[in-house]
This record gives C-alpha cells, structure tokens and sequence, in this order.
C-alpha cells in the first residue's frame, strides 16, 4: 500500500461499511428503490454515480477556492449536470436498450442527495486526491448495496440474473419451476426494495453493534 | 404428572442457558407453572394472553370446520358429482367426503401455518433471551382460513416466513407490531404470488390443474363475477351461511356472526370496531347506490357491477364480516381509545367497499384497508387524546377564571 496512506484507505474503505451512504446515511434511496429490479440495471447506475461521484469530487476540490460561497450549489449542480449528460449520452450511443430501461433515473442522478452531500462535506474543504478518493469510496459503497439488492431482486422476482435465466424457465417448466416453484413479483414491487435495504441494515447494525443509535 | 414434572425438571435444569426460553415455552404451554412472579405488581386475573388468545381461537374453529366441509362442497359441487345443498343444513353439504377433501386440503395449511411460524417465534425468542410469546396462536389459525384452499404449502410457509419477521419480529414482536400478521402475509401473497390469490380458477380445489383441459370446472366468486357484470348464480341464503366460493374461513356470514356474538360477550373482541367497520361499509354502500340512482354511473361503467350491488348485500359478499370481526377487533394493531374505534372502525368499512367497488384488479379490499388503517390508528389516537386534553383545559379554565 505504497500507493495510499493509512487514511486514504479508510477514505475508500469506510463507505463500504461502517459508514454506508445507504445504509448508515440512508441516502439515495430514492434511485435505490426505484432501478434495483434487474441486476444489470443496478450495475450501470453504480458505475455511472461512481463516474459522476469521482469526477465530481475531483472539479469541486479543484475549483473550491475561486466558488462565492453564496452561490456554490448551483455551480456544484452544474458540474453534475455537465458529468450526468455525459453518462447519460454514452448510455444512449453504446447501450441504448439499457438506457431507455433506465430511463429518467440516469438523468436523476443530479438529485441524488449522495452526490451533492459528498461535495458539500468533502470535496469542498479537502485536496483533489483525498476527494477523488472519497467520491470512488462513497459511488462504491452505494453501488455495493445496488448490487446486492439488485441480485436479490432480480433472482427471487424474475428468475434470472443478468437477463440470464439461471433458474430454469417457468414457462417450459424446467429447472426449480419443474418443481412448483414460482417467481415471487412482489420482489419487483418497489417497496420490496425498501424490505431488502431495511434487512442489509438490520444485518449490518447487529453485526456491529456500535453503528445503533438511540 | 409426569409430564408436567419432567418439564419442570428440564426447565431447572437449563434455567439461565440459551435454550430455556424454548422449554419454558412448552411449559406454560400446556401447564400452569409452579412458582409465582417475583417482583413487580401482581395482578389477579383470570384472562392473560394466554386466554385470550385462546377465545379468539374458540371463535374461530367453527368456521375453520365449515370451511373443511365447503372445500369438499365446492370441489365436488364443481365436478357435478353432488346436488347443490339446500340451505345450511343441506344433505350433500355435511357429508364424509365433503370433510375428506377439506381435511386434505386444509389440514396441511394449519399445520404449515402453525409450524413455519412457531420455528420462527422460537427463534426469536432464544437470540432475544425472553419467553416465547403466544401472539402466534391467533395468527397462525387466522391465516388458513383467509387463503385459497389449492394455495401451494411452500408459498404460504415463505409467506408466514415474511409475515413473523418484518410484519411483527422487527418492531419488537408481540405486541409491539403495527401491522396485523396475518394479513401482512396475505398482503405478501396476494403481491407476490398474484395467480394464486385471484381470479376464478383458485377458490374451488381443483380447478387450477384443469384448467384448459376438457374436465375444465370454474369457481368464481361473488365479488369476481359482479366485477365482471356477469349474473351471479348463488342465492342470498347460499351467501349468508357460505355455500360459496371463497378463501377457506370467511365464506359463512352466519358462523362469523356467532363468533362476534360470543368474542362480544366474553368482552374480548371490541364491538365498537365490529359495529362501526359495518357501518362504515353500508354508508360506502348506499354512496354507491346513490350515485347509481342518480344517473351518473350507468350500465356502460365498468364500475357499474359492483356499484348497482344493493348496499346490504355488500355484507354477505365477501369477507367484509370477517375482517371486520377477526382482523380489525386486533386489540394490538387497532385503536385504542373508545372514540378512535369509532373512526378507525368507520373508515375501514368505508375504505374496504371504495376498494371493492374502484379496483377491480383487487376484488376484494377488506385487507388493504385494514392494513391501511392499522397505520393510522396510533394517530387517530393521538387526535382523540389531544381532543380530550383541550376539552378538559377548557374547563379548567372556567373553573378558575
């Protein structure tokens, strides 16, 4: 680790999990609940807020000295807006399909409270590496938590995986589905998502007792 | 007494390890136990939890029995083999086969029911460290009978499954759930499995597996086929002692009304919300009528099936009386001042018939709007309270002006 100090890690490692923006933070729910039915699509939007988070991060530090701070939000939202167009054009030339399945959430990116609360508690007061390390930290922690409950979602209420039909095929009834077994749709249902990300934090906090709060 | 002894030894002897909640679970269970409580205010009484639960339970077995024995009716009704029953004491309904295929069919249930979630209630209470708590043993006789008889057992085992932990383990558990259990988990069915919890193929055993073929039978129920506009077949006295399709518990209006009766005259079951949930329902209903007076909804309306229903008859279709009976009179979910009861009451009728009547992809909305104010009751309370508050600073005021 010649590469980064003992506190550069922790700046990557703690949003992974003891300070989670989902499940400690419990910000950027909103895209959570919403994109998490399909695993891919869970995937795409972690590396786009990783992208944007990132970049983000970087741009605010560097230019943190020259903002008036009377109007700092609305050229951090011009930044993200700058960086989610980007993410958002790339979708549509090189995974159109994927992009009209995300929809208006690539572009609600900009909203998401994960980004601008980053910018606003890190990126503003700290040095361009530190803050590049705490956006890829915190994107990183978000996209895990996507990731898990895209996995569960996608495999309890569709059956597959990666659009990949990793339990047989219900209609031929082949696979589990020979047996009975049948996709549960509430898995796809948004507040089923909430349920999911409740379970990862109840896991979490009686894993580590510390993170309970009164 | 030997049994009892054996117990007591075996809850001395693991008294104070991890799995003395679970002895001590089976002890009480099914004995009184020997020592008295230690600290604390002693309180002489003749109901606990324990009976209570076990009047709710008492209230329910008979229409648990009549749901065995219309299982059978309705199957065999379907394939033709039997006449249809006149009246509730009809020959071809109280017969040996009739109650083969409920036991069959329904005993299963019960059991997965009871057994899913006592694991689960175990479990809990030997991480947590504290006795095993009965809130179960209502919930796990309510669930049989408010599903479909052909219900697959795994789906209803994930169900109670779901229902146990994030319906009643994760607030706290008994007692300290918001939401009543066993809807929670067929909430959770109707969501996740919704090709088993509706539409005309699941009510009657039997029809989902012949479905397509030649010996294809069907079993809509009333509410489906008003849904529809299509004539309805069964007759009101077929309605009012439930020889008709349904979830397993909550077809015999006339059962469910001895039940009330004695839940109300054992003063476990509050006949406040019973009272009020009917009434909400015939105000929503004669609403419906009027506007179909009126002129405004006519026969082109897709909600004109179930809103020409006359207003009284919404209380023997569905299971509006059930809910109102078994699942609203949830003394832990519902509200808890006299006045709240009234308006929480009031509105689950209310709420239940506008769902009914407005979606016809959810025939029945009795669950959903006792659900949905099950989440209000704590802040139809709170307004009661803060009322009552004002009142009496009022007087205060007077008094000493």
């Amino acid at each position: 680790m010649g590469l980064l100090s003992k506190k550069d890690t922790k700046l990557i490692l703690d949003p992974l999990a003891d300070n989670n923006p989902i499940t400690i933070q419990v910000l950027g729910i909103c895209s959570a609940l919403a994109i998490t039915a399909q695993l891919k699509a869970s995937i795409v939007m972690s590396i786009s807020v990783l992208f944007v988070l990132g970049v983000g991060n970087v741009v605010i530090s560097l230019i943190r000295n020259i903002i008036p701070s009377k109007i700092r939000i609305i050229v951090q939202l011009t930044v993200v807006a700058a960086l989610v167009i980007i993410v958002d054009l790339v979708l549509k030339a090189f995974a159109y399909e994927l992009s009209k399945e995300l929809s208006v959430f690539v572009g609600l990116i900009i909203t998401n409270c994960i980004i601008m609360g980053r910018f606003e508690a890190f990126a503003l007061g700290n040095g361009p590496w530190r803050s590049f390390l705490d956006g890829i930290g915190n994107a990183a922690g978000y996209g895990v938590i996507l990731i898990i409950v895209g996995f569960f979602r996608e495999l309890l209420g569709s059956g597959t995986l990666m659009g990949v039909k990793v339990l047989g095929d219900p209609i031929e009834k082949t696979g589990l589905y020979g047996f009975g077994y049948e996709n549960n749709g509430f898995m796809l249902l948004s507040p089923m998502a909430l349920i999911v990300v409740g379970l990862i934090i109840w896991v979490q906090r009686s894993r580590n007792k510390a993170l309970i709060e009164d | 007494m030997g049994l009892k002894s054996n117990l007591h030894n075996l809850k001395e002897k693991y008294k104070g390890t991890k799995m003395a909640p679970a002895f001590n679970a089976i002890h009480t269970f099914l004995y009184l136990p020997n020592e008295t409580t230690h600290n604390g205010t002693h309180i002489k009484a003749a109901d606990d939890l324990k009976r209570t639960m076990n009047t709710v339970i008492m209230a329910m077995v008979p229409c648990l029995i009549f749901g065995m024995f219309n299982a059978g009716y309705q199957h065999h009704l379907a394939l033709g083999t039997i006449e249809a029953a006149e009246g509730f004491l009809g020959s071809t309904f109280w017969t040996w086969d009739n109650l083969v295929v409920g036991i069959w069919k329904v005993l299963p249930l019960v059991v997965v029911s009871y057994g899913v979630g006592l694991i689960i209630e175990f479990i809990f209470a030997v991480i947590k460290g504290h006795e095993v708590e009965e809130g179960y043993l209502v919930t796990g006789m309510l669930v049989p009978l408010i599903v479909p008889v052909d219900l697959p057992l795994w789906m209803l085992a994930v169900a109670v499954a779901f229902g146990v932990v994030i319906g009643k383990e994760v607030f706290g558990g008994t007692g300290m759930n918001i939401l009543n259990p066993a809807l929670t988990i067929r909430a959770f069915l109707f969501f996740a499995y919704p090709t088993w919890m509706s539409g005309d193929k699941v009510w009657v055993h039997g029809a989902v597996e012949r479905a397509g073929t030649a010996d294809a039978i069907s079993g809509e129920t009333i509410l489906g086929s008003y849904a529809q506009s299509q004539d309805v077949v069964y007759n009101y006295a077929d309605m009012f002692y439930g020889l008709i399709p349904g979830s397993i518990g909550e077809t015999s209006k006339l059962l469910i009304i001895f039940g009330a009766l004695f839940l109300i005259f054992t003063k476990v079951g509050s006949w406040r919300i019973m009272l009020s949930t009917i009434l909400g329902a015939l105000a929503m209903g004669l609403i419906f009528n009027g506007v179909i007076d009126a002129g405004i909804i006519t026969t082109s309306s897709k909600f004109y099936g179930l809103m020409s229903v006359p207003f009284w008859q919404h209380l023997i279709i569905g299971s509006i009386l059930f809910g109102a009976v078994y699942m609203a009179t949830d003394p832990v979910t519902a509200a808890q001042t006299n006045k709240g009861k009234w308006i929480y009451g009031f509105l689950i009728g209310f709420i239940s018939i506008m769902i009914r009547v407005f979606n016809p992809a959810y025939p029945e909305g009795v669950f959903l709007a006792i659900l949905l104010m099950n989440v209000f009751a704590p802040t139809i309370d709170h307004y009661v309270v803060q009322g009552n508050v004002k009142k009496r600073m009022k007087r205060l005021k007077v008094k000493t002006a």
